[in-house]
């Protein structure tokens, strides 16, 4: 009852049982931190409007995108995962999402920021439906904690628009 | 050296009986384990409710070792969720983010491309010859959550297999001796 594998035993098992209840905890904590965050977004150039040789539509376009999500770290965070999004409908697809650039946020200090960048990924309609078409741009956040539950949350700014005609 | 001793004699006193009742416990052992991981898949409704990251595909988020806890609902797909998805032809799973949805208006099917953070193009070179884009089916389930390091006794077992057989080998050695 008393040799070494059974106190080992007891003492594994009980240090694992503890750690998961701290992890646990750690990520209950999350949930009572306040948050608002806040984000802009302007496009500053359509550069080409264009129609791809096998088919599709394509745009490239510059953005200013300033945001401040210093408040969603707190200490169980790791990083926060942020994108912006063109969301907009067609009459083949209810729902388009085509992410245009994406950021890792390390820490607090980056989270605050400003920067102007043309589409880090290919903004690529399924079909001809851009010219004219009317898009929102949705700045969305994932919050990757330590340990414990992700948290996802979104600004929709809608209004934005594409030019009626290719150039 | 006299522990080599008392592990002969218990080895030379085995009774049936005794034999049977311990060969019993462990074989209780492992299909309570079953039973919890069956009851987990159920409750997510995934077929894998947890895996471990095998690449650094996704760092600085998540680091090759790390397990993740998956869920799979019938809730649309979305740009930005980190999906488990097998391509036809690979055992192996990948976890990496939705960063394209196109669903279709009528029949609500959706086409998907991801990404991993930490790569620096889109996934389509994993994809299946002349594959553009992921399907719901191809989707195994959401990442939800994740604990840190966890996942090394995974990664060190499949990797060097014979740890593995040097602690079953153990294991079942401690099995045989142990009075209980």
């Amino acid at each position: 009852m008393h040799s070494f594998g059974y106190r080992a035993n007891a003492l594994l098992t009980f240090s694992v049982t503890a750690l998961a209840f701290i992890c646990a905890i750690a990520s209950f904590s999350d949930k009572f931190s306040n948050q608002n965050p806040s984000a802009e977004i302007q496009i500053l150039n359509i550069n080409r409007l264009k129609k791809q040789s096998y088919g599709n539509d394509e745009v490239s376009l510059t953005l200013d995108i300033s945001a401040d999500l210093q408040s969603l770290f707190t200490w169980n965070t790791k990083q926060v995962f942020a994108f912006v999004a063109a969301e907009y409908e067609t009459s083949k697809n209810s729902l388009n999402q085509v992410s245009l650039w994406d950021v890792i946020i390390p820490d607090k200090e980056h989270a605050k920021f400003r920067i102007q960048t043309s589409n880090k990924y290919r903004f690529i309609d399924q079909g001809h439906n851009l010219r004219g078409r009317e898009f929102n741009l949705t700045l969305h956040w994932h919050v990757m904690p330590k340990t414990g539950k992700m948290l996802a949350d979104k600004i929709i700014m809608p209004g934005y628009s594409l030019p009626d005609a290719y150039k | 050296m006299g522990w080599m001793g008392e592990t002969i004699d218990s080895i030379k006193s085995i009774q049936i009986r005794q034999l049977l009742t311990q060969a019993i416990s462990l074989g209780m052992i492992v299909t309570s384990a079953l039973i919890i991981w069956k009851a987990l898949m159920c409750v997510t409704g995934s077929e894998s409710p947890v895996v471990v990251v095998l690449s650094g595909s996704m760092e600085p988020g998540f680091k090759r070792g790390d397990i993740l806890f998956l869920h799979m609902s019938k809730d649309p797909i979305r740009a930005g969720e980190i999906v488990v998805f097998n391509v036809d032809g690979r055992d192996i799973p990948i976890v990496h983010r939705v960063i394209k949805v196109h669903e279709r208006e009528n029949t609500g099917e959706v086409d998907v491309l991801t990404k991993g953070d930490n790569n620096y193009g889109d996934d389509r070179l994993l994809y299946a010859e002349g594959q553009q884009w992921l399907h719901r089916h191809h989707i195994m389930g959401r990442a939800v959550g994740f604990l840190p390091y966890v996942g090394w006794v995974t990664i060190i077992m499949t990797e060097k297999p014979i740890i593995k057989y040097i602690l079953i080998g153990a294991l079942g050695l401690l099995v045989i001796t142990s009075k209980d």
